[in-house]
C-alpha cells in the first residue's frame, strides 16, 4: 500500500468547471487529496482584441475595449481613454472627470458584489449570491440611464463622456449609495458569523508579501498581501487626488484577507461617489476640441464646419501623434493599463493591454501549492479573475 | 506626474551611453541593448529599487529595423516610482535574456511576447505558447501575419479583410486619400 500512496495523479480541473468563473484549465498534480503542482493552461477565451484593435480607428476600438474586463468595463473605458488622450494631450472637462469617477466607482462596488456573489456560490453560500446579484442589478439599472447599456456601456468618449448626467439618475444613484453600508453590514453579519465560510477562507490560498511583489500581483490581492499599493494613491489619474478615501490592507494574505479588503473597498467606494455626486461641477461634458470630439448633435444643423469634423471624424478618426503611451490606472482587480502606439495615422499600430487578471492568476500555483484539492476552489475565486481579462 | 528624476538617480548604475527617447510624455525611459538589459534590470532592482515588474510587452516595428521593441515598465510596491526600459532586438528568431531571474513575474509576459511576436527569451524555465494553441503556427501579432474573417460555408460568402472595411490613412495624409494599409495588416 505505501507504494500505491506515493503515486500522483493528474488531474484536469476544467476548461469547463463552475469554479472557474470562465474557461480556464488547470492541470494538478494530485497526491491523494494534496495538490503538489499546479499548472494554469489559459488562452480558451483568446479573441485577438488587441490584434483587432490595429485595424479600428480609436472611436471603434471602444467597442473592443468594453469587452476585455467586462464586468468592469468603465474602469476599462477609463484607462484606455487616458492613454489615448495623454497620447493627443486633450483636456477633459471638469464635469466630465467627475462623472468618470462616479461611474468606475459605482461600477468598482458591483464589480466586488460580483465576486462576493461568485465567491459565496463556490462554496454554496448561495443566499449570498443572490442577494449581491440584487444589488449589482440596481447598477446596471444606473448603467443603463447613464449610456443605455447595462454592460459594455460605451460611455467614455476621448476628451470627455458620451453624454450628460439624465435627471432620473441622481435620485436612484443616491438611493443606492445610501442602502449600501447596510447592506455590506448585512452580508459581513452572514458570512462573519458563518463557521462555514471563515474555515474555508482564513488560512487557505495564503500568499506572503515577497511573494505577491515578486509575482507581479495588484489590486485587493497586493493589499490582501500586505501592501498599501493602490494607484488611485501612488499614481492619481483622473483626479482621484481630489478625493479622500482610505487604501484598506490586510496582512494575512489569505482568502479572507482578500475578502475584507475587497469589503471596505466598497465602503471607500461609496465614500468617492457620494463626494463625485456632491461635488459635480457645471459644464460641458466633452471637450470642445473638434478634431477629437464629435460635435453635438444640434449643431449639424447649422453649421456646416460641424458637419465636415463629424464626417471626418467618423469616418477616418483621429490622428494621435506618433510615439506611445501608457497611464496606470486601479481597476477593480489591480492596475489597468493600455500600452498604445501610435504612428500618426488613424489606427494605432500597437495596442497592449495590461491585465490585471492575468498577472494574478499568475499567483495561484504558489496559493494551492501542498494544500487540499477543496482550496483551489476557493483561492480562484479570491484572485477574481475575469477569463476576458487574463485571455484578451 | 514627471518621473524623470529617478533617471538620474539611475545613471551611476548602468553602463555609460544608454539614451531616452526624445519625447517621454512625463515617463522615465531607458533605451537598452540587449547585450546590457539584464544589468539594467538588476541595477534598477537592487538600486531604486523598484522591486516588481508591472508590465512587459513588445511591438513591431516593420518596416523599420531593427525589428521588435520590448518593453519593461518597473515599479515600486507601494511607491509611485516607474521605469520604462526598451529594448530593440533583432534576428530570426530575435533573442533576449529573460528576465524571470531579476523578476520571477515575467515568466507569464515573456511567454505571451514569445507566443504572440516570437521572441525568444534565453534561460526562460518554460517558454511554451501561453495564449494560441499549442500546435499555431506563426506569431499573430506580428505585423505580417495577415488578420482576415475565418473561412464560413455559407454560399456566395467571401471573407473581408478588416483593412477593406475601414479605410487606412497615412499619417496626416492630405484630405480625403486614403493610403494602403501597413504590410501585414491586409
Amino acid at each position: 500500500m505505501s507504494e500505491l500512496t506515493r503515486e500522483t495523479l493528474t488531474l484536469n480541473m476544467g476548461p469547463q468547471h463552475p469554479s472557474t468563473h470562465g474557461v480556464l484549465r488547470l492541470v494538478l498534480e494530485l497526491e491523494g487529496e494534496i495538490v503538489r503542482t499546479c499548472t494554469p493552461v489559459i488562452g480558451y477565451l483568446h479573441t485577438g482584441i488587441e490584434k483587432e484593435m490595429e485595424t479600428r480607428t480609436y472611436l471603434q476600438n471602444v467597442t473592443l475595449v468594453d469587452r476585455i474586463e467586462y464586468v468592469a468595463a468603465y474602469m476599462e473605458e477609463m484607462a484606455f481613454y487616458l492613454a489615448v488622450e495623454r497620447l493627443m494631450e486633450v483636456e477633459v472637462p471638469p464635469r466630465a472627470r467627475c462623472i468618470r469617477v462616479l461611474m468606475c466607482e459605482l461600477n468598482r462596488i458591483a464589480s466586488h458584489l460580483l465576486y462576493l456573489g461568485t465567491g459565496c456560490l463556490d462554496l454554496n453560500l448561495s443566499s449570498v449570491f443572490m442577494y449581491c446579484f440584487a444589488d449589482r442589478e440596481r447598477f446596471l439599472d444606473l448603467s443603463e440611464m447613464v449610456s443605455g447599456q447595462r454592460m459594455m456601456p460605451g460611455y467614455f468618449r476621448a476628451g470627455g463622456v458620451a453624454a450628460d448626467l439624465p435627471d432620473e439618475f441622481f435620485p436612484a444613484a443616491r438611493a443606492f449609495l445610501d442602502d449600501l453600508p447596510r447592506r455590506i453590514d448585512e452580508y459581513e453579519r452572514l458570512l462573519d458569523d458563518n463557521l462555514i465560510w471563515r474555515e474555508r477562507t482564513e488560512g487557505v490560498a495564503v500568499l506572503g508579501r515577497d511573494d505577491a511583489i515578486a509575482l507581479s500581483a495588484t489590486g485587493p490581492v497586493l493589499r490582501g498581501s500586505g501592501v498599501a499599493h493602490d494607484v488611485r494613491k501612488v499614481l492619481p489619474y483622473a483626479g482621484y487626488e481630489e478625493f479622500e478615501f482610505d487604501v484598506p490592507v490586510r496582512p494575512e494574505g489569505d482568502a479572507y484577507a482578500r475578502y475584507r479588503v475587497r469589503m471596505e473597498e466598497m465602503r471607500q467606494s461609496r465614500r468617492i461617489a457620494l463626494q463625485a455626486l456632491e461635488r459635480l461641477p457645471d459644464g460641458p461634458v466633452l471637450t470642445g476640441d473638434r478634431k477629437v470630439a464629435l460635435p453635438p448633435r444640434a449643431e449639424l444643423a447649422r453649421s456646416m464646419e460641424a458637419v465636415i469634423h463629424q464626417f471626418k471624424l467618423v469616418s477616418e478618426g483621429m490622428h494621435p501623434p506618433a510615439g506611445d503611451s501608457y497611464v496606470a490606472t486601479e481597476s477593480a482587480r489591480g492596475e489597468k493599463g493600455y500600452f498604445i502606439v501610435s504612428d500618426g495615422s488613424n489606427r494605432p499600430a500597437r495596442v497592449h493591454v495590461r491585465a490585471p487578471s492575468f498577472y494574478n492568476l499568475q499567483t495561484l500555483p504558489a496559493m494551492v501549492a501542498n494544500r487540499p484539492l477543496s482550496d483551489v476552489v476557493v483561492a480562484v475565486a479570491s484572485i477574481d479573475i475575469i477569463l476576458g481579462d487574463v485571455d484578451r | 506626474m514627471d518621473q524623470t528624476p529617478i533617471l538620474d538617480r539611475l545613471r551611476p548604475h548602468v553602463p555609460w551611453g544608454l539614451t531616452t527617447p526624445k519625447d517621454e510624455r512625463g515617463r522615465a525611459i531607458l533605451l537598452a541593448t540587449p547585450g546590457v538589459l539584464l544589468e539594467v534590470l538588476r541595477a534598477a532592482r537592487t538600486h531604486l529599487p523598484l522591486d516588481s515588474l508591472v508590465d512587459l510587452t513588445c511591438w513591431d516595428r516593420l518596416p523599420d529595423a531593427p525589428r521588435f521593441e520590448v518593453v519593461y515598465l518597473l515599479g515600486q510596491a507601494g511607491g509611485a516610482d516607474r521605469l520604462t526600459v526598451k529594448v530593440q532586438v533583432d534576428g530570426d528568431p530575435p533573442r533576449l535574456p529573460t528576465a524571470t531571474g531579476i523578476y520571477p513575474g515575467a515568466a507569464w509576459p515573456e511567454r505571451e511576447v514569445y507566443d504572440m511576436f516570437g521572441v525568444v527569451f534565453d534561460g526562460h524555465p518554460d517558454l511554451r505558447r501561453i495564449l494560441m494553441p499549442d500546435d499555431w503556427e506563426g506569431h499573430p501579432l506580428r505585423r505580417d501575419f495577415p488578420l482576415t474573417e475565418e473561412a464560413v460555408e455559407f454560399k456566395g460568402h467571401t471573407p473581408k479583410v478588416p483593412s477593406e472595411i475601414i479605410p487606412f490613412f497615412r499619417p496626416h495624409s492630405p484630405s480625403g486619400s486614403g493610403g494602403d494599409p501597413p504590410p501585414g495588416s491586409g
